[in-house]
């Protein structure tokens, strides 16, 4: 099949499949777990036209490696996963943020822990894209709340796994995953593209981890230049070489954490939706946040001012958008698709005490739009 | 440097820094090159006796010998 | 003449002394793999190492190759990647007995059944090392560790018969006693294309000695040299014998298509640029 073009009815794992591939990705490694199988499918199907390789591995864990493995042997690469494979892929994304390995991971949420309601959408691994490898670590995760944001947040997140030198989570639902949706698909070569520094120097005196200090990323060789790349697990200095003494680690924990934090405006994303000035303001993000625009609208009908600040981008958390809408309105409601994780994060940069309620869907459904009223109508009492 | 033959010279090198004495060159050398000392660091008691078969470097597992070659012709 | 590569044009001198343990033969088995990739002559920006974590698993840090260490039984994994990502490179896996066959042992056994490019270069010294000398996959049975203080109740892995029967295209087995037999197999494993194995027997006089082995690193490493027999004479011995040694020497050697060029021509993939249909 060619690229589709123009205007399609397509379901958001396609679109998904389809913005990787025109972000420039040649290496998908996965294991099938719905609702996020039809990626693989589309890549098992398209990139051998792109001379791209599909491998379908034996778990989770090992499809993670693969990414990591041939994105360090310069290919743009790329898994999807839901859940439990989500929970599988954490060992291997610590080693990939750990040695700066640029590739993308999709997590098409469902309902757990455990098989829970397979498959059916939920939000709860808000706190496992944030903290669910082990140790320090940063991470960039975008949130699409369509199908038409399926392809372009897919785009977004290889750009800044390129830019950022780091694996970058696509936070997506089964609603967005598998829903069919009209979306527009650009000209592939209308895109802005970002690929990885390549070093400048000669090879003798490449080290893989000097970084420039004006982004504090290391320009990166692949497997096969003569520029010799070391990366490793373990703790190491700009050799790439393991190295023990004592400030090593602070030095590279410090830096992995500045080279995303100190670049965050080119990071954060949100979308404000509604009045300016409102009785209450919605935060949510992916799938939630379509059923709270069409809140906003209800809440009118009922006399009450209701305006939304939607989270494009989640991780790192826009603290200063949240702040800012959480000073300006008297009241917040958190839509989200689990008991209340994005919620911490938002009472986390409460400075102004804004009285601020969860609304929860945890019924393997998308949120309905009774549960958001309810918590507005509370939230104006 | 050590003659043992007519066309060569071998010499053995030990690195006594690297040198973690598991005994492994003492014990199969078929010609009884080395020797142990008192701590056990091999000593190259019969240089004479090397045949240049390198089996020593290769089996040193800390990379402490060096058996070099110079040919005469 | 044209001067023949040493084994220091991938091997880190600086880097010296090897953190392993007197009388471990890690450093005779990383003796044998860079003498072996100098015989061949291939340029160290062509050779990826990929190491898992262990005792074996801190072989990239004396390497000049490109290397990569990971995660605690993945090198074949974070190898089948990096090779799929760009098939010129002879990727390395150096692993330990429980890197490649406990929590390794999926992606083991189905590198070997999918036949990918890669040559698996396995320490085996019969205990988890690193970790204080508790039991593996391949410590035999009835055998002392610190988890099995008075033997081990579970029957070893055959490291060799597992590849063997999982489909890899060479399968040898030597010891780090026998150095030039155990550099000619890794020189001809590279060499192959395909999954190949090549198991080191490596003595452990720290842990698994201590416990099983009176003496010291001579007697461990005599250990190692009893315990391993030639196909000839293996072949002679009657059942209670084979089960008390293990079989060394090329043990397979076949031209199974390995698992990009099948991708490919199924695929019909004839280069980078695809099959033309994309873009």
């Amino acid at each position: 099949m060619s690229r589709p073009k123009g205007v399609q009815l397509m379901e958001g794992n396609h679109a998904c499949a389809w913005g990787a591939i025109d972000a420039g990705a040649r290496f998908y490694a996965g294991y099938p777990i719905t609702p996020s199988s039809e990626i693989a499918e589309v890549c098992a199907r398209e990139l051998p036209g792109y001379g791209g390789t599909y491998i379908q591995m034996e778990d989770e864990i090992g499809s993670m490696a693969a990414i990591v493995g041939a994105s360090l042997s310069g290919k743009k690469s790329f898994t999807a996963t839901s859940g439990p494979g989500f929970s599988l892929m954490q060992e291997n994304l610590g080693v990939g943020i750990y040695q700066e390995a640029p590739c993308v991971l999709v997590d098409i949420q469902r309902v757990g822990p455990a098989t829970g309601l397979a498959t059916q959408p939920a939000q709860a691994d808000v706190m496992q894209a944030r903290w669910g490898t082990h140790g320090d670590h940063p991470i960039i995760a975008l949130s699409p709340a369509s199908v038409q944001e399926m392809y372009y947040l897919t785009i977004r997140a290889f750009n800044l796994a390129e830019r950022f030198r780091s694996p970058v989570i696509l936070l997506g639902d089964q609603v967005v995953g598998q829903t069919y949706e009209n979306i527009a698909l650009p000209d592939p070569d209308s895109l802005e593209i970002m690929d990885r520094k390549k070093p400048i120097v000669p090879p003798e005196e490449y080290l893989p981890y000097q970084y420039d200090e004006e982004d504090l990323v290391p320009p990166m060789a692949a497997y096969g230049d003569k520029h010799i790349l070391h990366a490793s697990s373990t703790c190491h200095c700009e050799t790439g070489y393991s190295n023990f003494k004592y400030g090593t680690n602070r030095q590279l924990l410090t830096r992995l954490k500045n080279k995303i934090y100190n670049y965050i405006d080119e990071i954060i994303d949100v979308e404000y939706f509604g009045p300016e000035d409102a009785d209450v303001t919605l935060i949510s993000f992916g799938s939630s946040s379509r059923v709270c625009k069409y809140a906003v609208g209800l809440a009118e009908k009922e006399g009450i001012k209701v305006n939304l600040l939607r989270l494009i981008s989640i991780w790192p958390f826009p603290d200063r958008e949240v702040q800012q809408a959480l000073a300006r309105t008297g009241a917040a409601v958190v839509a989200e698709m689990n008991q209340g994780q994005l919620i911490g994060e938002v009472n986390r940069v409460n400075t102004t005490n804004t009285p601020v309620h969860l609304a929860s869907g945890i019924d393997g459904e998308l949120i309905r739009p009774e549960i958001i009223m309810t918590s507005i109508r509370e939230a104006v009492k | 440097m050590t003659k043992t033959g007519e066309d060569k010279d071998v010499t053995i090198h030990i690195d006594e820094a690297l040198c973690k004495r598991c005994g492994f060159c003492i014990e199969y050398c078929n010609k009884k090159v080395y020797e142990a000392d008192k701590d056990g660091m091999p000593l190259v008691k019969n240089p004479e006796e090397c045949t240049n078969c390198r089996l020593c470097e290769l089996r040193c597992p800390d990379f402490a010998i060096r058996v070099e070659v110079v040919n005469n012709e | 003449m044209a001067v023949k590569l040493s084994y220091r044009e991938y091997f880190k001198e600086e880097a010296l002394p090897l953190m392993w343990c007197a009388g471990c033969g890690n450093g005779i088995l990383l003796r044998a793999i860079t003498d072996a990739l100098a015989d061949l002559e291939i340029p160290p920006h062509q050779v990826v190492v990929s190491t898992g974590i262990g005792c074996w698993g801190k072989a990239d840090d004396y390497m000049k190759t490109h290397g990569f260490h990971g995660s605690h039984g993945r090198a074949l994994a974070f190898g089948t990647g990096i090779k799929l990502g760009n098939p010129d490179l002879h990727v390395l896996a150096l692993m330990g007995d429980g890197d490649a066959l406990a929590i390794g042992g999926n992606h083991f056994i189905h590198a070997a059944r999918r036949n990918i490019d890669i040559t698996a270069i396995i320490s085996n010294n019969f205990t988890y090392g690193m970790t204080g000398g508790q039991y593996s996959p391949t410590t035999p049975l009835s055998y002392k560790t610190t988890t099995s203080p008075v033997g081990v109740a579970e029957p070893a892995f055959d490291v060799c018969g597992l590849a063997e029967e999982c489909g890899a295209n060479y399968v040898a087995r030597s010891t780090v006693y026998h150095v030039t037999q155990l550099k000619r197999f890794i020189a001809a494993a590279i060499q192959k294309k395909g999954f190949t194995v090549v198991e080191a027997i490596n003595t452990c006089p720290t842990h698994f000695g201590r416990r099983n082995i009176p003496g010291d690193s001579v007697e461990m490493m005599e250990y190692v040299k009893n315990l391993s027999v030639p196909k000839s004479r293996y072949e002679k011995m009657d059942e209670e014998e084979k089960a008390k040694h293990l079989v060394t020497g090329e043990l397979v050697n076949k031209d199974r298509p390995d698992f990009l060029s099948v991708y490919r021509e199924i695929n019909s993939v004839e280069s980078e640029s695809g099959r033309g249909e994309g873009k």
